[in-house]
């Protein structure tokens, strides 16, 4: 395929696609949902003979029917398999979400973890049975915190966020049991959306700290807000708009001066790992997304992973459960009963955490190697700065021309006039064959678009993006906003209507009324 | 390094076109000092044999419950999943797709998510249910503060035959959240009097039917208590399967159901990743926590699905979110949802009856073994035994002879000595006669 030199001309749109009978285009099946094609009276599972037993279920029996239909089993992989054709995936192209990281998902980690040694054991079973599991968390446990330069991790919580409200709450275990109740978390206005909401759920008042003109937090701003009220700051780093947070350490030492402590928003972790260990810029935990940097899947929203690595001050307030290495012998802790566990916070999850999420990770992280993740990050942010330089001429940067890490943050002054909003724009992409990029976030910034392209993408794909992301660009400056707000034409659905969706909510299949009913 | 496609040809010409001689240049806003100069103290890279060799070893190390008769439950359970299931969700558009934010070109994972929460709402017997949760423990404390939103009130009832990890993980969540929790003790022998615990002061009681000690519970009594004071109830499963077979909770006048789907499409792998099933009633939806697919139609009028009622979460509403929750279990709930569309109707009561049927059978085996109580008079497919001496040590010794004979309660309510001689027993449609044969002999030999 040409990759270099695409005409960056307007072209004229494709005409409609004609009209077919079934409304099918080819490949792309219109397909109904379960309950309008299953039945009743089928199942796709074959099951053995119940052994003849009277019931045990006294008066709690089931009288009333479920209403869940079935399709047998050749028309559910038809089902699904229709439906998963609807669905843009890394696999199919780049998906150059800011701050969400879509990378590579080594198809080495699905057989990892469905080993039956990982996949088919059972967090109740006895820990004399699951030597290789307790082996398999140290291990990731190892490698995250040689990674950090902290001191402690805890693996259950479940994903990102949790790990924000694990985190979180060390830091008020640690302050209570001090006997210091602090009432504020500072929270730069670039943070994530979960950071404040954490904070919130903890029973503390969030107080911003606004960004300087180049994008990141000044510490004087710290400075200001700080007094023995503040609990911690939570700081993302490398932020939300792609930049290192150049004064962190200084922050740190303000923060850490006030008795307060500092909680690292580790979701970008992916553009640092083996150039710097965040336990050397002063943080006192953090949680890491194994899917970001990891590359655990993200199949459609989750499940995630969210670790969570302490300092020594915050350690033994970790939750339970967590392995516990001494002496090169991993232990498992699972309540507060147990030595050293005494003034963890309690538990956050039923069982283990995502165990599954772990031997992907662990599987990841092998693979790589210390050369290789260094490596990874370095593409990361070499693919993010090729990007931004390579549109840096006719898209518009809130920061300047400056360098980024492993994002390019965008505005769209660039659009200014043309009639074309972010949003059109997005779409536009679609069209094209490409997911959009993460739109309106960070807040920050005026019509924000935030591309991280991760180390998986070539400079042959990096290539063509930007040359159609340049197209794009020309087409809007010429006058062809009509097109912008036809967009997308090609993809199986048109623009959606979210306001419908929120206005009056339709959540679940609801049986349609029969005529004769309505007819009454 | 397989993983990365760029040569060190592409890498210099992109620095080129960057404008900085080298790659450090772009790191320059990392202070200089604290900079890694080289590479971290870990193994450098492996092929994909070493990998495969390495952490198959790890696994080899563990006791796979395929291996062996497995009665472990209590909270997770291992079911048999049909092959389709996995090869499924194995699919690239599936496994490697994110969060649908552009409904145009995820309709995929937007309509199975509103398929999902359909099957989910008309097995609680509930209006509403979400997209998914971490797991049911997570869903459960998630539960108790949106009571805690909906009444203004602060005190949550916790029933003692709740999961002892899920009463842990509420305590935690309500303790830190400012909020009061009145745990009522253990309840093995089903005899707790929980209408009594419920007063003017209460936002909501939990409780779990199967109980933690596989008691089927009448919850209606305690739904009309809890209603004639304001007070919602919030029902608890940890084995879905058992809605297949028993009155769902929604019908007994819960107002909000959490519970775990495991069971239903996943592996137990250690703990997780889980499906946290959420549902409620239409007027509460609004406070509802996660995520929600809702129908809608597209530029040409076709019917389409996007994630809605974002306003409650926490990327708009940030302090005044209604949870700090950002994911969901998505792809779990695919493997719920294709393995609920092969099971059916017919097929969940079948498996049902099955697992049912098993437990019946495996009570009588155990019950038959001199000094062995079955404290149950009606459970589902999981039961507890009282036993003579320590059910810890017991399971250890059953181990050691090949059977994982259930979870010693006191490995969960460690600080109850009254407790010690119990076992939950858990058994599934893929027990045999033989494997219930070899738990009692098994028994037999160590008691």
């Amino acid at each position: 395929m040409l990759t270099e030199g695409r005409p960056t001309q307007p072209t004229a749109p494709n005409a409609a696609p004609a009209k077919t009978f079934t409304s099918n285009r080819a490949l792309q099946i219109e397909e109904p949902l379960l309950f309008e094609i299953g039945r009743r009276d089928v199942t796709g599972v074959d099951l053995p003979e119940s052994p003849k037993t009277g019931s045990k279920l006294g008066a709690f029996a089931r009288k009333t029917a479920i209403d869940l239909p079935a399709l047998s089993e050749p028309e559910t992989m038809r089902h699904y398999v229709r439906l998963s054709q609807k669905n843009y995936a890394i696999d199919a192209g780049i998906y150059p979400l800011g701050s969400c990281t879509m990378k590579h998902n080594p198809r080495l980690n699905e057989k990892m973890a469905r080993l039956p040694g990982f996949a088919d054991i059972h967090p109740l079973q006895p820990i004399s049975t699951v030597p290789g599991a307790v082996e398999l968390i140290a291990e990731m446990g190892r490698w995250l915190l040689e990674l950090t330069g902290l001191h402690t991790v805890a693996v259950s919580p479940k994903a990102g966020a949790h790990g924000e409200l694990c985190g979180m709450m060390a830091i008020k275990a640690a302050l209570e049991a001090r006997g210091d109740r602090r009432s504020i978390v500072l929270v730069p206005e670039s943070a994530h959306g979960t950071n404040p909401a954490t904070a919130a759920l903890l029973g503390y008042k969030v107080v911003d700290v606004p960004a300087r003109e180049d994008g990141t937090v000044d510490p004087e701003e710290v400075k200001k807000r700080l007094s023995p009220e503040v609990a911690a700051i939570m700081l993302t780093n490398p932020n939300t708009c792609g930049l290192f947070e150049r004064d962190v350490a200084a922050i740190a030492d303000a923060v850490h001066a006030a008795g307060a402590f500092f909680y690292a928003d580790g979701a970008n972790f992916n553009a640092i790992v083996g150039k710097v260990k965040p336990g050397d810029l002063g943080v006192d935990a953090m949680h890491i997304n194994l899917h970001k940097t990891f590359s655990t899947p993200h199949g459609g929203g989750g499940p995630g992973a969210g670790p969570v690595v302490f300092s020594a001050a915050l350690a033994p307030y970790a939750p339970v459960p967590y392995v516990h290495v001494a002496a090169g012998k991993a232990t498992f802790i699972e309540t507060r009963r147990e030595e050293g566990a005494e003034k963890s916070f309690g538990r956050m999850t039923a069982f283990h955490g995502q165990m599954g999420m772990f031997v992907r990770a662990l599987s990841y992280m092998l693979a790589h190697g210390a050369d290789g993740m260094k490596q990874a990050s370095e593409d990361a942010v070499l693919n993010a700065n090729y990007i931004r330089a390579g549109l840096a001429d006719v898209m518009s940067q809130p920061f300047g021309n400056r360098a980024c890490m492993h994002e390019a943050l965008f505005d769209d002054h660039f659009l200014d006039g043309t009639g074309v909003t972010t949003l059109d724009f997005a779409k536009a992409m679609i069209d094209e064959g490409f997911h959009p990029m993460t739109m309106y976030f960070p807040l920050v910034v005026h019509g924000a678009l935030l591309i991280e392209p991760t180390e998986s993408e070539s400079k042959a794909s990096l290539d063509l993006f930007v040359a159609t992301l340049r197209d794009l660009v020309m087409r809007a400056k010429n006058g062809e906003a009509e097109a912008f707000h036809q967009a997308p034409q090609f993809a199986p659905r048109r623009r959606l209507d979210e306001t419908r969706a929120a206005r009056s909510p339709k959540l679940k299949w609801e049986r349609p009324q029969p005529y004769s009913e309505a007819a009454e | 390094m397989r993983y990365l496609p760029n040569t060190d040809e592409d890498r210099a010409a992109m620095l080129a076109k960057i404008g900085v001689p080298s790659i450090d240049d772009l790191f320059a806003d990392i202070p200089a000092a604290r900079r890694l100069k080289g590479l971290v103290d870990l193994p450098t890279t492996k092929s994909e044999i070493e990998v495969e060799r390495t952490l198959g070893k790890m696994a080899a190390k563990n006791t796979a419950a395929a291996s062996v008769p497995f009665f472990v439950g209590a909270g997770a359970y291992r079911h048999h999943v049909p092959a389709s299931v996995d090869h499924l969700i194995q699919r690239s558009e599936f496994l490697t797709s994110y969060t649908p934010y552009q409904p145009e070109i995820a309709q995929g994972t937007l309509q199975y998510l509103f398929e999902f929460q359909t099957q989910v709402a008309n097995l609680t017997a509930m209006e509403v249910a979400n997209a998914s949760m971490y797991d049911g423990s997570t869903a459960t404390a998630e539960a108790v503060l949106m009571a805690h939103r909906l009444t203004k009130r602060r005190k949550a009832v916790l029933s003692g035959g709740l999961h002892p990890q899920y009463r842990s993980v509420v305590e935690t969540v309500s303790r830190m959240a400012g909020d009061a929790i009145v745990p009522l003790p253990a309840d093995p022998g089903n005899t707790e009097d929980i209408l009594a615990s419920i007063d003017a002061d209460t936002s909501c009681v939990v409780v779990q039917s199967p109980s933690f000690y596989g008691h089927l519970i009448d919850l209606r009594p305690i739904a009309e208590k809890a209603h004639s004071v304001g007070a919602l109830l919030v029902a608890v499963f940890t084995e879905v399967v058992a809605l297949g077979a028993i009155e769902p909770p929604g019908a007994q006048g819960a107002d909000i159901v959490v519970g775990e789907g495991q069971s239903i499409g996943n592996p137990l792998t250690f703990g997780g990743p889980y499906v946290g099933l959420f549902a409620t009633r239409q007027k509460f939806v609004r406070q509802m926590p996660g995520r929600l697919c809702g129908e809608t139609v597209d530029a040409e009028g076709k019917r389409g699905f996007v994630l809605t009622l974002s306003t409650r979460e926490q990327h708009i509403r940030r302090d005044k979110a209604t949870s700090n929750i950002c994911t969901n279990s998505g792809l779990c709930a695919l493997a719920f949802t294709i393995h609920m569309t092969l099971l059916g109707e017919l097929g969940l009561s079948r498996l049902a009856a099955l697992n049912h049927a098993n437990a019946v059978a495996l009570a009588e085996s155990l019950s038959e073994v001199p000094g062995v109580t079955v404290l149950n008079e009606a459970f589902f497919n999981e039961f507890t035994i009282r036993i003579p001496g320590d059910a810890a040590i017991v399971i250890e010794k059953l181990a050691a002879r090949g059977v994982l004979g259930g979870v010693p309660v006191s490995r969960l309510e460690h600080d109850n000595p009254a407790l010690r001689d119990l076992i939950v027993v858990a058994a599934t449609e893929i027990n045999t006669e033989a494997d219930r044969a070899a738990y009692a002999q098994a028994l037999k030999e160590v008691l």
